[in-house]
């Protein structure tokens, strides 16, 4: 019980630095640098990460609608911001659009996670009766539909049709994703640690014996996927506001893909693995491998396979390596925690106790 | 083992890492001035931005150097690929902000430039459209500038070209569903076209779409008598294909993208009869013909050729590149300085009589521009016939 | 006579796409039944078998080129079994099925750096290529060829299926995996045989799509992929005959759909039928009833 308390406290300390850390990056970096793109973006796939772990690395179901719920997300923030006086401007072929008012952005926020929530509801009811495969290909179908339907036409005045959105409010500084990001992070490892994750737990690791224990699987499979969803609409929202302009055209099934590949690159289960790696892989995909699409001349001599497009096919190659060879990712179903850091400094890798029975390195979860 | 295999792949990601960092840090020079290339090399609309950017690297090879202020500067190309997508679009455009660009060109695609516009208005860079034609792009900001024509200039003119000079009363219009460009256009045309007084259908087929036989078989149906179609040239080949295996016998009538050598290849020996508004019409500068045909067929520069479709038809976008370029060195030169800042002012001011006619700005940071060239597709020889110069009375 | 004449290009076209989708969606339903694995690759390697005939036929004859380019996917399609899949066999369905979207990702990805993000243009093979007019609606003959060579082609496989002694060992695995080991099947290569079968007529449904549909980029094959499954699923999972109906109704309805003008939606529609079908009937139209085992 103290050293929750001391764990606690620490990681009170931890995230008060992360944010003293950054705010001083900013004053310090130029705002052009890449480093706050890959900062403002990783936050915010952490987020989405984190929600779609909650519902297949937690809850062992197979979702492929993150970028529908996303979508959502993105459109209920844009519409629900966009100030009137530019409503015009934006909305230009459906005479300034239907709605003409505004609301704050917070609000906003919360509303964008609603949404998602809601119609996370309605289409739980008949897809979670589904079985693995199946629930992952009806997701992936709906994301698909949801995409159409926002593209109709006859939407136009409220989704402005296929054309950009834009003109909304949008972060200046880094620490906003970062503030949010973290707080619903922080709510859903709370949810994980409380009765209803163990109920998740349960149904993952089998489902019959969880029903027999008195657990309620339809209610609590809805539960997790309606508080995935709201997570992924905010994160959505975020995009929006990082994107500065959206379109429902750019919420493809890819999307999904990338999240799902971050969330089994950090390893399915655990919520510090999706966060780390979802800076990685961005950090990966938008900055430090973007070298290998320039064609490069070391003297005269020109490197051989750079130019563009290479960058992805790298990029792809580290992925099936992770996937092939490291299928339980940089964390497993573990945690990050202090013992486990302070573990790690004193036998990096496990390579003094390789022999020994293995210490406990990182800390086990719940 | 495994552990020592972890500790080997952390390694690499280091090395990577450095190997990145040192990358972007090393091109460091005195005179050197950096001017970004935000263009789509791959997506929907690869092809019409790679024979943009071969424009803006010709024009280099033939200036490769600018005064300012009495100091020769190099000028370096920094060529981004925007992916044609919106969500890809940001981190394109930090990209060239953080390679502390003076100025940017581009981008093939509207939608793409509006995505990537707020971030080098934060940054204050300014940016050079080239064929972005949605009046979105440069309205309500200061630092986006273009040098074409705009979407509802040349759907009016389309759309009489299409009443008055072919003579018909209904229109069948086609774009890419959240496709800003196509979308766009077929709205002003179908405006303008209503006003005229004709009756237009109008559809739209999602993206990723290659079977286009229904939306053929559906402007026949209609009893449409000219099919407008202004979508990307991966498009347009498969529907001059499927308008030739159906025998759609109406004209094909498209914008600025169809001026293509994609277009060209596709409705050889086809068909069909297509007519496009542009901006440029190959013969109208023969020194600039000769000179980039030399450039693209030169040993060496294969990979410049395979860019424009493997031969050496001029597509206008590839000339308003390369006027842009010579745009952007005249802001330079005007600003006396490689600051940002001061090219954007100095833009303002730009007079520059490009290979496509003369080029200047007016308040809103568009080009002064009130005539497009009609062309049409000879499907026998595979070239452009020069059909007229068109513009609103 | 003016109805038929209006209609029949969507039927056409219908048919065409549907007999096309059929040759990739049998080979969705046969891994499925033996893996139960979602093979996300699989449209991907239709779109490779597109590619790779591109570059082939630039410096080859048709007549070499074709058989080339069988071989070349079948070999390819085999190796992506080996490598990608064949390790994670007693993983969750979880780790495979990623596994399966990171070889569908990483085939987009060199397809993209090899095309250099362009589209392609695919040969003209001649005779198919050529149009032809059937009462009044003009098309191209590979529109008809298709639905014939596709019947010949499955009715081929049944055959094969049903009466050949790599056949029954392939039915004895998608019934149970773990007892056909047992009873001395070797598995890993009726494994093999099945996406090499899947493989080869994939090739042959990318010759006969992109014959109609000339373009090929890196994603060409991502949406086909989907629809094929959808119709897999639709059919019912592990039935040849069921996938191939599933086909077919999804090409004629998307074209139908198309010709009534709701083209937004030409794709959603899709995806609704596999839920309606989902929850309709999970196991498809000829899908076997499956039982939980506690």
């Amino acid at each position: 019980m103290i050293k929750n308390k001391k764990n606690t406290i620490l990681g009170f300390c931890a995230l008060a630095a992360l944010f003293l850390v950054l705010f001083v990056l900013e004053k310090l970096l130029p705002t052009g640098s890449m480093l706050f793109v890959v900062l403002k973006k990783g936050a915010i796939y952490a987020l989405v990460a984190a929600s779609m772990n909650l519902l297949n690395g937690f809850t062992g179901l197979f979702s492929l609608g993150q970028a529908g719920f996303m979508l959502i997300g993105a459109y209920c923030y844009a519409i629900f911001t966009i100030p009137v006086q530019h409503r015009d401007a934006v909305y230009q072929y459906f005479d300034g659009g239907l709605i003409q008012f505004t609301v704050p952005v917070v609000v906003a926020l919360i509303m964008a996670g609603l949404a998602a929530a809601i119609f996370a509801a309605l289409i739980g009811l008949p897809v979670l009766r589904l079985k693995s495969d199946y629930l992952a290909i009806a997701t992936l179908g709906f994301a698909e539909i949801i995409r159409a339907i926002f593209q109709w036409d006859a939407l136009g005045p409220l989704t402005n049709a296929s054309n950009v959105l834009r003109r909304y409010p949008l972060f200046s500084s880094t620490l906003f994703p970062f503030i949010v990001a973290g707080i619903c992070i922080a709510i859903i490892v709370l949810l994980i640690n409380s009765s209803y994750g163990r109920a998740f737990k349960a149904i993952r690791d089998d489902e019959v014996a969880a029903e027999a224990m008195g657990i309620n699987l339809f209610k609590h499979k809805q539960m997790a996927f309606v508080i995935s969803s709201f997570f992924a609409g905010v994160g959505g929202a975020l995009l929006a506001m990082y994107q500065t302009t959206i379109q429902a055209n750019a919420f493809k099934s890819a999307m999904t893909y990338e999240i799902l590949l971050i969330v089994v690159i950090g390893g399915i289960g655990s919520i510090s693995g999706s966060c780390i790696a979802s800076f990685l892989f961005i950090a990966c995909s938008e900055w430090w491998l973007r070298f290998l699409d320039a064609e490069t001349y070391i003297g005269a001599f020109k490197v051989p396979l750079l130019r563009s497009g290479f960058r992805k096919v790298v990029f792809s190659i580290v992925i099936m390596a992770v996937v092939l060879f490291y299928s339980k990712g940089l964390m497993g179903d573990k945690e990050i925690s202090f013992q486990g850091i302070s573990g790690f400094i004193k036998d990096p890798f496990g390579l003094v106790s390789r022999r020994k029975k293995k210490t406990e390195g990182v800390h086990i979860d719940g | 083992m495994k552990r020592v295999a972890a500790l080997a792949l952390a390694l690499c990601l280091i090395l990577v890492l450095f190997a990145g960092c040192s990358g972007g840090g090393s091109a460091k020079s005195a005179n050197v001035i950096k001017i970004g290339v935000y263009e789509p090399a791959s997506g929907d609309n690869g092809a019409g931005g790679k024979q943009e950017t071969l424009g803006i690297q010709y024009a280099n090879y033939i200036q490769p150097t600018v005064d300012i202020d009495g100091k020769t500067y190099d000028v370096k190309l920094v060529i981004v690929d925007n992916e044609s997508s919106t969500d890809k679009a940001v981190a394109a455009a930090s990209q060239l902000v953080s390679e502390k660009v003076s100025i940017v060109l581009g981008s093939y695609g509207s939608a793409v430039s509006i995505a990537g516009s707020d971030t080098f208005a934060q940054a204050g860079i300014p940016v050079v459209g080239i064929t972005c034609t949605n009046p979105q792009v440069t309205e309500g900001n200061t630092h986006y500038f273009r040098i074409c024509y705009l979407d509802p200039f040349q759907g009016t003119v389309l759309a009489s070209y299409a009443f008055n000079d072919l003579g018909v009363k209904k229109a069948y219009c086609l774009a890419k569903l959240g496709d800003d460009y196509s979308v766009g256009l077929c709205n002003y045309f179908m405006e303008a076209f209503e006003d005229l007084g004709g009756t237009v259908v109008f559809e739209t087929f999602p993206e990723g779409n290659t079977d286009f036989t229904s939306y053929v078989a559906n402007a026949k149906n209609a009893g449409a008598e000219v099919f407008f179609a202004p979508v990307s040239t991966e498009a347009a080949a498969l529907i001059i294909d499927q308008a030739h295996a159906q025998n759609l016998g109406i004209p094909l009538l498209a914008g600025d993208t169809w001026d293509s050598n994609v277009i060209l290849d596709a409705a050889k020996g086809k068909n069909v009869s297509i007519a496009v508004t542009t901006f440029y019409q190959e013969g109208g500068n023969p020194e600039f013909d000769k000179g980039i045909k030399e450039w693209l067929n030169a040993k060496g520069n294969e990979q410049y050729l395979a860019n424009n479709n493997g031969n050496d038809e001029i597509a206008a976008v590839t000339a308003m590149g390369y006027d842009a370029y010579f745009v952007a060195l005249e802001a330079i030169k005007a600003a006396k300085s490689t600051d940002p800042g001061k090219i954007m002012e100095a833009l303002w001011g730009v007079s520059y009589e490009g290979v496509t006619g003369l080029i200047e700005f007016n308040d809103i940071g568009d080009a002064k521009r009130d005539v497009a060239y009609v062309k049409s597709v000879n499907t026998e020889t595979g070239k452009w016939d020069f059909v007229g110069l068109a513009s609103i009375n | 006579m003016d109805f038929i004449n209006q209609n029949l290009p969507y039927i056409l076209a219908g048919i065409s796409v549907g007999g096309q989708y059929a040759l990739i969606a049998i080979g969705y339903t046969m891994v499925y039944g033996i893996l139960r694995l979602i093979n996300f690759a699989h449209g991907d390697l239709f779109m490779a078998a597109g590619l790779i005939m591109i570059y082939l036929t630039a410096s080859l004859p048709l007549y070499i080129a074709i058989p080339l380019d069988l071989i070349i996917i079948a070999v390819l399609g085999f190796l992506i079994e080996r490598v990608a899949y064949k390790p994670l066999r007693n993983a969750p369905r979880m780790s495979i099925m990623i596994s399966a979207i990171g070889v569908s990702y990483l085939l987009q990805n060199v397809a993209l750096y090899v095309t250099g993000g362009l589209a392609k243009t695919y040969p003209t093979i001649p005779w198919i290529s050529n149009s032809v007019t059937i009462f009044g609606a003009t098309t191209k003959v590979v529109t008809l060829v298709t639905p014939v060579l596709t019947l010949i082609l499955v009715v081929a496989l049944v055959l094969l299926i049903n009466n050949t002694k790599i056949g029954m060992a392939m039915r004895a695995v998608s019934r149970d995996f773990e007892t056909s080991q047992l009873m001395g099947i070797k598995i890993n290569t009726v494994i093999s045989v099945t996406f090499i079968i899947g493989s080869l007529l994939a090739a042959v449904g990318s010759m006969l799509y992109f014959t109609n549909y000339t373009a090929v980029t890196p994603i060409s094959g991502s949406m086909p992929g989907l629809k094929c499954f959808v119709a897999a699923v639709f059919g019912g999972i592990g039935s040849i005959p069921g996938a191939v109906i599933g086909a077919f109704l999804i090409g004629i309805c998307e074209n139908i759909i198309k010709g009534l003008g709701w083209t937004t939606f030409s794709d959603a529609f899709t995806f609704a039928l596999l839920i309606v079908i989902l929850i309709a009937k999970p196991t498809g139209l000829f899908g076997e009833k499956s039982t939980d085992k506690v």
